[in-house]
């Protein structure tokens, strides 16, 4: 019944939530899917718990309300699980994707989530590692993209790319390419 | 469906595309949130030699709009762009802007008027604006905001209209969420913008003419006699202007938007984004065997009355969503007109109205559905039983 795709990303201000948001959005958008990709914008302040929803859909996307029953969702900071009801509306098949050092049977208890899958990954070891700094958006890309191959993970890094080389320039850029890779493998799903 | 040519844009970006290629003589503006995407992106394009135009960052949004006037009279192609409070500054120059006949374009990002101090969308900055003499285009989506700021230039400088036009669009829900948008060859664009001339300049030091001058009993009347005429015309003539529009670009523009609507029997009538949420609600709704349709008014000034009657005079019961109000009038704006016109309609459908998403309050699809459900009620009990009501509050 369903023929859309929906994200929602849980971070906080600084880390990135509504770039890899985006990101994802418009690697879909390449393969010639319809997209959404929009934040939620509260206070803006560093550090403080935001919401960004992603939609993909072989067809024309007219809904603009905020996601309530995500496929997937995805929590860049790991500290959110406690002040954040994370997989609020997520259902039997969906899948929560967590940055985390811990596997996925600790953080099915902390989230409270008991069905579909849950993916966890190290991300800011992972960016501190590649980049030097903590900046874990990047990273639970290439874990979410483990668990559903939403885009092909090359479609990604090219966007990734095209987007970070102006800006960032040419090491950085493939630092977070590096990490995305990393992420993808270490993933663990259970 | 393939949309490889679609390329990711906020509402703003897209808006911002769009005054690229019109490229106009002038744009004068000072950024507010959610508008100042528009203004930023299109600085840059000035920055980088892109556009020819001549950008004017004043002060405040009352030298914005005086800047406009200015530039208008002196026949510089004109564009400006604001929200909320940034309109609201700007208002005694709004007045003077429209009552001079000039065509400057203004794309609109709605969002609250303060206070208490809120930056999301609603539409009482516009809709306070609705008999400033500005014509008024809502768009539903990234895609519509930016062709309607492409064919608001044609409006506005069409010489049987001469009106200054808002173009407006939903504050962050599609000025801030990127979406896949088609952008037309700059070719093109500029094509269907053509070449701007105006008939009186006030440089034109050979045929010297007045803007503006003092205007007291003997003649003021006539003048705004005038103004209302003008904006009569334009319903007759932007229907040509969207016409054409559609013929270059292979859309289908109109004054408004009818869905699901020729065999509904009940029907919500809303304005931007949230007919876009509505619509999927209706398509829902139909699968299940429902008789619910949707009216989108695309125009708001000039009123559309007659299309609106033709759409509307065969359902049963109506709810119109107002994302403003007016304290103790009877309904928001929309209601309140769309009830009027629908006095003169031989039938007339039972009516209620639902205030909703002041100051962002989001909207669901189970919103609009308990509104569906709400007219279902009306239409078999055939009573209202409050005219107006208030949609996702406290109580």
């Amino acid at each position: 019944m369903k023929d859309m795709l929906e994200i929602r990303w849980h971070g906080r201000g600084g880390q990135g939530a509504k770039t890899a948001s985006q990101f994802l959005a418009e690697a879909a958008l390449e393969l010639g899917k319809h997209i959404q990709a929009f934040p939620e914008y509260g206070p803006e302040r560093a550090g403080a718990p935001i919401r960004t929803f992603t939609r993909i859909s072989d067809h024309k996307i007219n809904v603009h309300s905020p996601i309530t029953n995500p496929d997937i969702v995805v929590v860049i900071d790991p500290t959110l699980l406690v002040s954040v009801d994370a997989a609020e509306g997520l259902g039997d098949n969906g899948i929560l994707v967590v940055n985390t050092p811990e596997g996925p049977e600790a953080i099915r208890e902390k989230a409270g989530y008991k069905k579909g899958k849950v993916v966890t990954c190290d991300g800011t070891k992972i960016s501190l590692d590649t980049l030097g700094i903590s900046m874990p958006n990047t990273p639970m890309l290439g874990a979410l993209l483990k668990a559903n191959p939403v885009v092909p993970i090359e479609t990604l890094e090219n966007k990734v790319r095209n987007k970070f080389l102006k800006k960032l320039g040419p090491e950085k850029t493939e630092a977070n390419i590096k990490a995305i890779r990393r992420a993808f493998e270490e993933a663990k799903i259970g | 469906m393939s949309n490889k040519k679609l390329i990711p844009l906020t509402g703003d970006q897209a808006v911002a595309e769009a005054m690229r290629q019109i490229e106009p003589d002038v744009v004068a503006a000072y950024p507010i949130t959610p508008a100042t995407e528009i203004v930023m992106n299109f600085s840059q394009f000035v920055a980088d030699g892109r556009v020819a135009t001549e950008l004017i960052p004043v002060e405040s949004e009352h030298s914005a709009m005086s800047a406009c006037v200015g530039s208008a009279a002196a026949g510089a192609r004109t564009m400006t762009a604001t929200s909320a409070n940034g309109l609201a500054l700007m208002w005694e120059i709004v007045y003077i802007a429209a009552s001079t006949r000039l065509p400057i374009v203004m794309p609109v990002v709605n969002r609250a008027l303060s206070g208490p101090l809120n930056i999301h969308c609603d539409h009482s900055d516009t809709m306070g604006a609705r008999d400033s003499g500005w014509i008024q285009i809502y768009a539903e989506d990234a895609q519509e905001a930016y062709e309607n700021t492409i064919v608001a230039m044609r409006i506005a400088e069409h010489n049987k209209i001469l009106l200054p036009v808002m173009v407006c669009q939903d504050g962050f829900i599609t000025s801030h969420a990127v979406e896949g948008v088609d952008i037309f060859p700059d070719g093109e664009v500029k094509k269907f913008v053509g070449e701007y001339k105006i008939a009186h300049s006030l440089l034109d030091v050979d045929n010297p003419v007045t803007y503006g001058p003092l205007d007291l009993q003997d003649f003021y009347f006539e003048h705004k006699r005038q103004q209302a005429d003008a904006m009569k015309n334009a319903l007759e003539i932007i229907p040509e202007v969207l016409r054409e529009f559609n013929d270059t670009f292979k859309r289908s523009h109109d004054l408004v938007e009818e869905y699901f609507l020729a065999d509904a029997e009940v029907g919500i009538i809303v304005l931007s984004s949230t007919a876009g949420t509505a619509k999927t609600v209706v398509d829902s709704l139909r699968k299940k065997g429902l008789k619910v349709g949707l009216l989108r008014p695309r125009f708001f000034r000039p009123f559309p009355k007659e299309r609106i009657i033709k759409a509307l005079s065969h359902l049963k019961a109506l709810a119109v969503l107002d994302r403003s109000d007016s304290f103790a009038a009877e309904g928001g704006p929309l209601f309140s007109e769309i009830r009027a016109a629908m006095y003169e309609s031989g039938q007339r459908p039972l009516i209620t109205d639902y205030i909703f998403g002041l100051g962002g309050r989001d909207i669901f699809p189970q919103d609009i559905e308990k509104v569906f459900k709400d007219l279902e009620e009306i239409k078999k009990t055939g009573k209202v039983k409050s005219l107006v009501n208030y949609l996702g509050v406290r109580d």
